[in-house]
């Protein structure tokens, strides 16, 4: 067993179903994840890693199952909950507003106050510090923290989206596709930053479906597929081929590969 | 290539004059300009601009500010309530119906009105809210209900729909002149007797000065212009409220309680109204069944003129008192000039028009949509 294993998970998601009328999204899905590893989690199209992902945020309440965090069963309501508890998500479609400022998007949900008389105004301030500073820290220079999200690049929305993940992510940090649009520069950056915030102890849950992204900083791999598991490897017991093969459902790929002359 | 210097040359692409013009109260700001432009070369002379005139003005202007400050917030969070005009026949004749016909002390009449309007408002977030209709059905309907109530209540009663009355009902009482009275008659006596405004010259008020004070409708109009600006620019609600009217799903999913974001701001919305309505009735001394009508529209046209988008999750409370401030100007200065009063509806429809095409072209350049 992996030394990660000796201490207790801060999450453990058993048997989630999550049912959308007649769709089954996730028919029991259970997975546990440890302080200071990154769990990837991987799968086709439409597998339910998203639909997933966010029963552990406090987007859906989860049909059936039980979520246990840091030892004790948890029922989030909503995502203030879970990111009252420590869990921060970058979602897929990022949940950012363009007609905002990137700092009020930043700190959306979670403004820092700042007591005048008493009365707690929002402290922009501080929040535009912090914004510049974040962004910096991932690469990007913003022309100011009063920009507006919807004149970034697609790019550096993400960017934005995750510094803000990783800012307020203390215990369990989860990304949802947060490379896809982001150039060479950006994306070492998110890498290096998963890695980082890894070693400091924070659990990471990240979805890709870049298998090189995955093995680069993944510990332990999870394949979703049609709304089950069909299992976790870990780092090293896995060549990149098997991952490839197991999340696009085996046979089929081994054909693509051959027409395309091992381009995937 | 160096980053800075390549992110230096990026930052003079914004030049101040494009930040400035990206403001969303750039539309309130020229117009008002311009219509105090326009009737001080062509009605300086009218009386338009002496005390009783200002005056005039200004109460008109109040009176829109009050229910555009409400309607803002609102549209900000990406809503709208088109049952405000009715909210505010209803209001008044609840306070009449209260206050004369059942006989209770007027302070008991409006804190039971208020509460009956904010539950009216909570009654529409919540219908909005949970079926997910778009509000401009929802309050479409409320629009009918409430003004149907307004006509049937005071009819059935009373076989009128108009009651009287007010005014002696509320003689003594210590609610009423918070939204009837007025404040600093003392400054107004002194500029009458310094000569710096106008006196009775006549009767039995000689020697007083015309205009012994200010109304606490405009008291009322600014107090809630500036929470409304405090509110939405200045804390963490503000934000929610920007967030809500902007992606309601992105803002849900970083823990905004958008719910009941919204149902607050009709519930705003509402007690707006309900400040209206009581200050008109206590000016008229009188509650009427028509009261209110169309009054839901003109606070949005002041709120789109003020630069807030119909879309929502843009827009500013001062933009919308601006756009209020126009509104009174123009209606009341065009009776001024001895204009036909009908082309007051043509002039806000064109103003309509050129404000949402303006307002169209400013979100282009802050999304940088094509
Ligand atoms: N709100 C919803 N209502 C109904 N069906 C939904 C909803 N959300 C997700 N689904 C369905 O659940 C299934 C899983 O969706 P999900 O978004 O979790 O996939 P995914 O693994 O994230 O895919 P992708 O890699 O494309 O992001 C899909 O079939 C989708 O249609
Ligand atoms: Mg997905």
């Amino acid at each position: 067993m992996n030394s990660r294993t000796e201490h207790a998970p801060i999450i453990q998601m058993k048997d989630i179903e999550k049912h959308f009328g007649a769709v089954i999204a996730l028919a029991g899905v259970s997975l546990e994840v440890y302080p200071g590893e990154c769990h990837c989690l991987l799968g086709d199209n439409g597998a339910g890693k998203s639909t997933f992902i966010k029963t552990m945020s406090g987007v859906h309440k989860p049909t059936k199952g039980e979520i246990i965090f840091e030892g004790k069963p948890m029922n989030f309501d909503n995502p203030r909950d879970a990111m009252d508890a420590g869990i921060a998500t970058v979602h897929q479609h990022l949940a950012m507003i363009p007609l905002m400022s990137v700092s009020r998007n930043f700190f959306m949900g979670n403004e820092p106050t700042k007591k005048i008389a008493g009365v707690p105004f929002f402290d922009r301030e501080f929040a535009d510090r912090i914004t510049m500073e974040q962004m910096r820290k991932m690469g990007i220079n913003l022309r100011g923290p009063d920009q507006a999200v919807g004149t970034l690049s697609g790019g550096e929305r993400q960017t934005v989206a995750i510094s803000r993940a990783v800012y307020f992510g203390a215990k369990v940090l989860i990304l949802d596709e947060p490379t896809s649009a982001l150039g060479v520069r950006q994306t070492s950056n998110v890498l290096a930053t998963v890695d980082k915030v890894r070693k400091q102890g924070v659990a990471v849950v990240f979805i890709t479906h870049n298998v090189r992204h995955a093995l680069a900083v993944g510990d332990r791999f999870t394949v979703l597929n049609r709304g089950q598991t069909l299992g976790t490897a870990q780092r090293g017991q896995i060549t990149p081929d098997e991952l490839q093969d197991m999340m696009a459902g085996g046979q089929e790929l081994a054909q693509l590969d051959d027409a395309l002359g091992g381009t995937v | 290539m160096s980053d800075t210097a390549n992110n230096d040359e990026r930052i003079k692409e914004i030049s101040s004059l494009r930040q400035f013009f990206m403001r969303p109260e750039l539309g309130g700001m020229v117009g008002t300009v311009a219509v105090f432009t326009f009737f001080l070369l062509f009605a300086f002379d009218s009386g338009m601009f002496n005390s009783q005139g200002v005056l005039n003005w200004s109460i008109v202007s109040a009176q829109f500010m009050i229910i555009a400050v409400g309607a803002c917030l609102l549209m900000i969070a990406g809503e709208f309530d088109l049952s405000v005009g009715s909210m505010i026949g209803f209001a008044g004749m609840m306070i009449a119906v209260f206050g004369v016909v059942l006989n209770w002390p007027i302070w008991i009449a409006i804190l039971i009105t208020f509460v009956i309007c904010l539950a009216l408002g909570a009654l529409n977030g919540f219908i909005v809210i949970r079926t997910g209709l778009p509000s401009f059905i929802v309050t479409l309907a409320f629009l009918f209900i409430l003004r149907g109530f307004t006509i049937y209540i005071p009819q059935t009663i009373e076989r009128k729909t108009i009651i009287g009355g007010i005014r002696d009902a509320a003689e003594g009482d210590w609610l009423a002149p918070i939204f009837g009275g007025k404040i600093f008659g003392g400054v107004f006596q002194w500029l009458g007797d310094a000569g710096i405004i106008a006196t009775f010259e006549r009767g039995t008020r000689a020697g007083q000065p015309v205009v012994d004070g200010i109304p606490m409708l405009i008291v009322w109009a600014i107090i809630l212009i500036i929470f409304g600006h405090v509110l939405l620019t200045r804390t963490r609600f503000g934000n929610w409220i920007f967030a809500s009217g902007g992606d309601a799903e992105a803002a849900r999913n970083s823990g905004v309680p958008v719910n009941r974001v919204k149902i607050l701001m009709f519930m705003f919305t509402a007690f707006c109204a309900c400040v209206f309505a009581t200050c008109q009735v206590m000016e008229f001394g009188s509650a009427g069944a028509d009261r209110g009508l169309l009054k839901e529209f003109e606070a949005i046209i002041a709120v789109v003129i003020g630069g807030a988008l119909l879309t929502g999750g843009y827009g500013s409370v001062i933009g919308a008192a601006l756009g209020a401030l126009i509104f009174g100007v123009v209606q009341q200065g065009l009776f001024f000039a001895g204009v036909e009063s009908s082309l007051f509806r043509v002039f806000l429809g064109v103003i309509l028009l050129g404000a949402v095409i303006l307002n169209t072209y400013i979100r282009r350049m802050i999304t940088g949509e094509r």
